[in-house]
């Protein structure tokens, strides 16, 4: 049996779309709509909402841009509430949509002896109770800047998203001793074209159309965990 | 478009059939699709025997089975109320094509529920018994169990096999060899389990239904090996076949720990009915009827897209009729199967040949209902299948020349065969060779997390299955000298599967006569449906 194990691959999970049907915007409004005021919980609910098409926008030229206008939302809100309230983002939105595979795809990996990794362009806090149910060994997830307390809108680097992905990637796996021709990556995303391109092992999850042809393209295994 | 003229002259004997100058055409399957080709005069071309006529009532065939069953009592007289009871099932692989509805497993199914219901057995499940196979889909699964099966049973307590269940598969042992016995969990915690067998081939059935169809990876290993398969010979003939001596001694262990209650069916060989009935014939028999049809359904396929033919033949079901049905203990039941299979699929031929002629259909066991027959699976059905349809001595002499035809396109279908696309891409530009791969690859691919959540909760075989289909025709790749495709439409997919090609069966044969001389001896086996040589 110990010819299964692998001690020097890993698999990296995309976390928005691939184990989890909802994404950052979710739970910026599950935040948003939680503000200590009912004004200021409508004044910032109703400036997202208007600002979809922009964000639509900025997403379809480059996923930085998204995330760098969408982050300036988070201008303001305090670390300790943000904290404490993704406790509640995840028992109450986010563990009712994990994929019913996702968990199990992660336990095949487990018992093949991979590290698991998550790795998202959500927030660090969000992340956490997440990994913590799934029972990863790592995530990485992009962080906000916060000065006396309070997030400034900005993100700390390294940035998470897009084409930095494989760099992270290769980072992690120098630190602990990975081989990325023998790891895999799993995303549901075009944009995370490149993280799956830097592993030996790729695999699309509920891909999106782009990916989906990408993948039957170079022959990737495609998998749906809904 | 030649055609194909009626012939009034007697022949000797049935099956073999001698070409000379008066000789029609012969039609051999390419995929999806059919050649029609002339055969040089001497040319044997062997027939599978006729259809054997089915039993008048088949519902009476099975219940007389299971009240007058082989070295067990009968069924009602096992069972008890409250008792646990899993019955198994073959799974989609058998029989090929799939047969017209009912399935025969549905009419089993019908009759052994009842039984159980009137003897107060309620806590029933069935479970599809794929080893390493696809999970069947629900439709499928509807297709074969029927509504009123389908209805009472579903999904609680009707359901695939899990091979890579850790919670599902339990350990039973290992055989005096050795090789490790596992099984289906709830089967093994039952009272009692009953198999309902579909036996197409003699590789089918016996030990192997509850020894590899309930079995997990690491039980397989222990006999699907490239050494196993090359001292078999034949698959076709358990007596001299290490595979089943294997699968044997783990069956062996499982009738140890499980009781068990065998319902083997065997089904004739009409495998083409109505618009194909034609393919049933000796092509100097055709009338003019079937003679019309054939060129009209090859003007259509001619031009008609490789999806839409293959939709086309997979929607084509066989007309089988049941022609034995045998219950009771695994051997002595088992037994009387072989007996009868022999009976419907044996051939006897005078003699080896030099040069084998052969056409590989659509379809395998391996890939109903799928987007291909990909080239791993052409593979397997050349050099794993027909070359092994025979007992004791191979119809293709050692180092002659194996001739299929097929497009060998580089098709796969990526929901049902994900891993085969890495091994065909990525394992055999860098070998061929079977003891190679199975030590290098094998557990990589049977452990890789995706492929396992395909095969466990997708349609997917399992990841280590084209490793088997690999093995399959290793002793075929070692027996024959030459292999030879006609009417590929690449190079590529021949070339790595260690092929030659040729444009034209003629170009073929010639290609073959440079090694095996002018006076070589060609024959050609006209199938499907199924044939086994015994070659004297």
């Amino acid at each position: 049996m110990d010819s299964r194990k692998r001690k020097n691959s890993a698999a990296f999970y995309d976390v928005d779309g691939t184990l989890i049907r909802i994404n950052i915007v979710h739970a910026f409004a599950f935040y948003a709509m939680r503000k200590p005021s009912l004004m200021s919980a409508v004044k910032t609910t109703a400036q997202t909402a208007a600002s979809v098409p922009l964000f639509w926008a900025a997403d379809k030229i480059s996923r930085k841009w998204f995330n760098e206008l969408f982050y300036r939302l988070y201008s303001g809100f305090s670390e300790d509430r943000l904290v404490i309230l993704s406790e509640e983002l995840f028992e109450e939105v986010i563990e009712p949509n994990i994929y019913p595979r996702a968990r199990d795809l992660i336990d095949e990996s487990r018992r093949a002896g991979c590290r698991q990794v998550l790795l998202s362009g959500a927030l660090d806090f969000t992340m956490r109770p997440l990994a913590r149910y799934l029972g990863v060994d790592d995530f990485i997830a992009n962080r906000l800047e916060f000065k006396d307390g309070y997030a400034t809108g900005k993100l700390a680097k390294p940035f998470v998203g897009g084409a930095t992905k494989p760099t992270l990637m290769r980072d992690y796996a120098r630190r602990h001793g990975i081989d990325l021709a023998e790891s895999w990556a799993y995303s549901d995303s075009y944009s995370d074209l490149t993280m799956l391109a830097v592993v030996g092992r790729p695999t699309a999850c509920n891909p999106d159309r782009r990916l989906r042809a990408v993948a039957r393209s170079y022959d990737w295994p495609v998998l749906d965990l809904d | 478009m030649r055609a194909i003229r009626p012939r009034t002259r007697a022949r000797d004997r049935e099956q073999v059939v001698t070409i000379d100058t008066d000789s029609a055409p012969r039609i051999l399957f390419s995929g999806e699709n059919f050649l029609l080709e002339d055969l040089p005069v001497g040319t044997r071309v062997i027939y599978p025997r006729r259809p054997m006529t089915g039993v008048a009532n088949r519902i009476a065939a099975i219940r007389y089975a299971l009240n007058h069953p082989e070295d067990m009592p009968p069924l009602h007289a096992l069972l008890e109320p409250g008792m646990r009871v899993t019955i198994a099932v073959d799974d989609i692989s058998l029989p090929l094509p799939p047969m017209v509805r009912p399935d025969i497993r549905q009419t089993v199914l019908e009759i052994v529920c009842e039984m159980l219901a009137d003897h107060g057995v309620d806590d029933v499940h069935i479970i599809v018994a794929t080893s390493l196979h696809r999970r069947m889909t629900d439709g499928e699964i509807r297709r074969m169990v029927g509504d009123r099966v389908w209805n009472e049973f579903w999904p609680e307590r009707l359901y695939n096999h899990d091979a890579c269940d850790p919670d599902g598969m339990v350990v039973l042992g290992k055989t005096r060899h050795g090789e490790l016995v596992e099984s289906n969990k709830r089967a093994a915690d039952s009272d009692l389990c009953i198999y309902v067998n579909i036996n197409l081939v003699p590789m089918d059935g016996g030990h192997k239904s509850m020894g590899v169809g309930l079995c997990g990876y690491e039980s397989l290993k222990a006999h699907h090996t490239p050494k196993a398969i090359v001292d078999s010979n034949s698959f076709m003939d358990p007596s001299n076949s290490a595979l089943s001596s294997s699968v044997e001694r783990i069956g062996r262990v499982v009738d140890e720990h499980l009781k068990v209650f065998h319902i083997e069916t065997v089904l004739n060989s009409r495998m083409f009915s109505g618009p194909l009935d034609f393919l049933m014939k000796n092509e100097d028999d055709f009338t003019e009827s079937d003679r019309l049809k054939f060129h009209a359904i090859k003007w259509t396929l001619d031009r008609t897209p490789r999806p839409l033919r293959r939709e086309v033949f997979m929607r084509t079901p066989a007309a089988y009729e049941l022609i034995g049905c045998y219950a009771g203990a695994t051997e002595p039941a088992h037994a009387k199967t072989l007996a009868k299979c022999y009976e419907q699929y044996a051939v006897e031929v005078e003699g080896q040949a030099d040069i084998l002629i052969t056409g590989i259909p659509y379809i395998s066991p391996y890939n109903v209902n799928s987007k291909a027959l990909n080239p791993l699976l052409v593979q397997v059905m050349a050099l794993g299948y027909f070359y092994h349809m025979y007992r004791k001595r191979p119809l293709l002499r050692d180092g002659g020349v194996l001739i299929l035809t097929h497009p060998c396109s580089d098709h796969f279908d990526p929901v049902h065969h994900p891993s085969y696309i890495e091994f065909f891409n990525r394992l055999l530009p860098e070998t061929r060779d079977a003891y190679t791969l199975e030590k290098k690859y094998q557990d990589e691919f049977a452990y890789n997390p995706s492929y396992v959540e395909m095969y466990r909760r997708g349609n997917a075989y399992h990841g280590a299955h084209p490793f088997y289909m690999w093995y399959w025709g290793q002793r075929g790749r070692e027996k024959v000298g030459r292999v030879i495709a006609v009417g590929t439409d690449n190079t590529t997919v021949p070339g790595l599967l260690g092929w030659e090609t040729a444009d034209t069966l003629a170009e073929a044969i010639a290609m073959g006569q440079s090694s095996t001389g002018r006076g070589a001896q060609i024959t050609m086996m006209h199938h499907p449906p199924i044939l086994i040589t015994d070659v004297h």
